[in-house]
């Protein structure tokens, strides 16, 4: 067991600037747990450290990311951190357990550095914790998702950020909201044919979003560089389009792409079909929510009504001691997490007595949030999922991937045996009770359930843990 | 060139790579059968969140293609079902 006097856990955006803050304006200790191969979340995700000849390097993926500089800016204090020994940074570490214990709080973690056959166990103790785990793709079911060569626009990204590899040849995007540009962008540059990125919603809804665009000129500009690149390769953007059918064997070959109405409800006779080989899908992102739900700290819906982290001006959750930042506050993007990690840093070394961050930095932050908070409303209004987007499933379509249940068996969990959210069709039917614990088909259930996204669901041990590590744990708790 | 097998094959990565985006960069979508309707699975989330990705390494069933990083002279096997269907 290890002792701090704050952990971080996350080493994304948000933790990042949270570590940096506290080593800037204290003496506190710190420790990150971060669940990649090396510092910078998803947004700034880079290729496991590596040696050779061929090893990939992070400079040669550098044009597939945004705001490099700020990422080399938190690097940078980081390392100071740790060179001076107060901050220690541990990769590949997966936190199961977060627990309050004496006046603080302990977290049981999986520790993966050694690779499959060695995993072992350990527990971090700390005064003052940082709840910065992130997002993950909100995908949605639809006939042939479950083919092989079909992901999650993320899952497309973080093969390109990490592995330089693009999934296909030809490619098929398609879901809502902003994130599907830069995955297009980045295919296209790395050689793929990208034969369209289909937006399910009308550039219309964004009229109503003058204040939150006119206060965030950056934000337009990086939509713009996104736009010039799928320009220069020729990149069709459709917009009320949607994917509504993946076709193939034992992999995918061709998708069908429908035009919406009005309603948001794909358009008869508006089909075609389009030879492919990946297809990317994403409907916005879920707030990574486990540790911060078994916690009990208090949560709020989103303006999309989704449940997140309730959070003070500080970044302080309703339990002394817990504080979040980044995307399970509310997704908004890599520059909202860094303003949120700062203010939470800041929050940390007043609560704890040993600093203060200047009021400068701290007013600055604040501005920084609100008007970004602003724009991330604006796209959550601006790219709502279709009305129409179940219209397509057919009675053998996959909604849980992992313990195979049908839609119909879910319509009939629904409409003949009376489930009227996700938990009662779980009980129904075991969808949601595989290995992913309904974390990708949890939302569709929500939605065919309550047209909503549903309650932030209770996941008392929120990564496998193998029974070596169990103990571990077991052992670490009795010192 | 590094490389590691899979179900007795050489495949070919760059060190930093996971055992998925080298299996994907070597033409291979799927690696894994589903438990009940025996589909093939791949990568799917390529973050660790959906275990659509899974697979055998080094004898060690489970774990998550996306995640595991490519080492020199590992053993990748398909993963059937449960993955303990032999033991």
């Amino acid at each position: 067991m290890s002792t701090t006097d704050v952990l971080l856990i996350g080493a994304g955006p948000a933790g990042l600037a949270c570590a940096a803050t506290i080593l800037a304006h204290s003496d506190l200790s710190v420790v990150v747990l971060d669940a990649g191969h090396g510092p910078g979340g998803q947004y700034w995700r880079q290729p496991a450290p590596a040696a050779g000849p061929n090893a990939l390097v992070p400079g040669e993926l550098a044009d597939l990311h945004h705001d490099q500089t700020t990422f080399a800016e938190l690097l940078q204090e980081v390392q100071r951190g740790r060179a001076e020994g107060r901050l220690e940074l541990r990769s590949e570490q997966h936190v199961w357990s977060l627990v309050p214990v004496g006046d603080g709080y302990a977290a049981h973690t999986v520790d993966r550095a050694g690779g499959p056959s060695r995993t072992a166990g350990s527990t971090t103790r700390a005064r003052a914790v940082l709840v910065a785990t992130g997002a993950y793709d909100r995908a949605l079911p639809f006939p042939g998702w479950d083919l092989p060569g079909v992901m999650t626009v993320g899952g497309l990204q973080a093969l390109l950020k990490a592995g330089g590899v693009a999934a296909g040849r030809r490619v098929a995007i398609g879901g809502t909201g902003p994130f599907l540009l830069p995955v297009a962008a980045g295919l296209a540059r790395r050689g793929s044919t990208v034969v369209g990125v289909y937006e399910a919603n009308r550039p219309t809804l964004w009229l109503r979003e003058a204040r939150a665009v006119a206060r965030n000129p950056a934000k337009l500009g990086e939509g713009a560089g996104y736009a010039g690149t799928l320009i220069r390769h020729r990149v069709p953007v459709r917009t009320g389009r949607m994917i509504v059918a993946a076709h193939g064997t034992d992999r995918v070959e061709a998708v069908t792409v429908a035009r919406l109405d009005r309603a948001g409800r794909p358009v008869v006779g508006s089909e075609h079909r389009l030879a492919v080989d990946a297809v990317g899908v994403g409907w916005g992102f879920t707030p990574q929510l486990d540790l911060a739900v078994t916690l009990g700290v208090d949560r709020r819906p989103d303006v999309a009504g989704t449940e997140v982290v309730a959070v003070d001006d500080l970044q302080r959750t309703s339990r002394p001691g817990v504080y979040a930042a980044g995307e399970v506050c509310g997704v908004g993007g890599a520059a909202l997490a860094v303003a949120e990690g700062t203010l939470a840093g800041a929050a940390i070394v007043a609560d704890l007595g040993r600093g203060a961050a200047p009021e400068s930095l701290v007013r600055q932050g604040r501005r920084s949030v609100d008007r970004l908070r602003g724009f991330a409303d604006a796209i959550l209004r601006a790219h709502p999922v279709p009305a129409g987007w179940a219209d397509r499933l057919e009675p053998q379509t996959v909604v849980c991937r992992c313990e195979e249940v049908s839609y119909a068996a879910v319509r009939a969990a629904i409409d003949e045996r009376g489930a009227g959210d996700a938990r009662q069709v779980k009980q129904l039917t075991r969808t949601g009770m595989g290995w992913c614990q309904g974390r990708v088909c949890g939302y569709a259930a929500g939605l065919l359930t309550c047209g909503a996204p549903g309650p932030a669901v209770e996941r008392l041990v929120s990564a496998p843990v193998p029974l070596g590590a169990l103990a571990d744990a077991a052992a670490g708790s009795d010192d | 060139m590094s490389t590691f097998t899979f179900d007795g094959g050489p495949v070919p990565f760059r060190p930093g790579q996971t055992v998925g985006a080298a299996l994907v960069a070597a033409g291979r979508p799927a690696w894994r059968t589903t438990r009940v309707s025996g589909s093939p699975r791949g990568i799917f989330c390529g973050i660790g969140i959906c275990f659509d990705c899974l697979v055998t390494v080094d004898g060690e069933p489970n774990q998550r293609a996306c995640l595991v990083r490519a080492e020199p002279g590992q053993t990748v096997t398909t993963q059937e079902g449960t993955g303990h269907e032999h033991d």
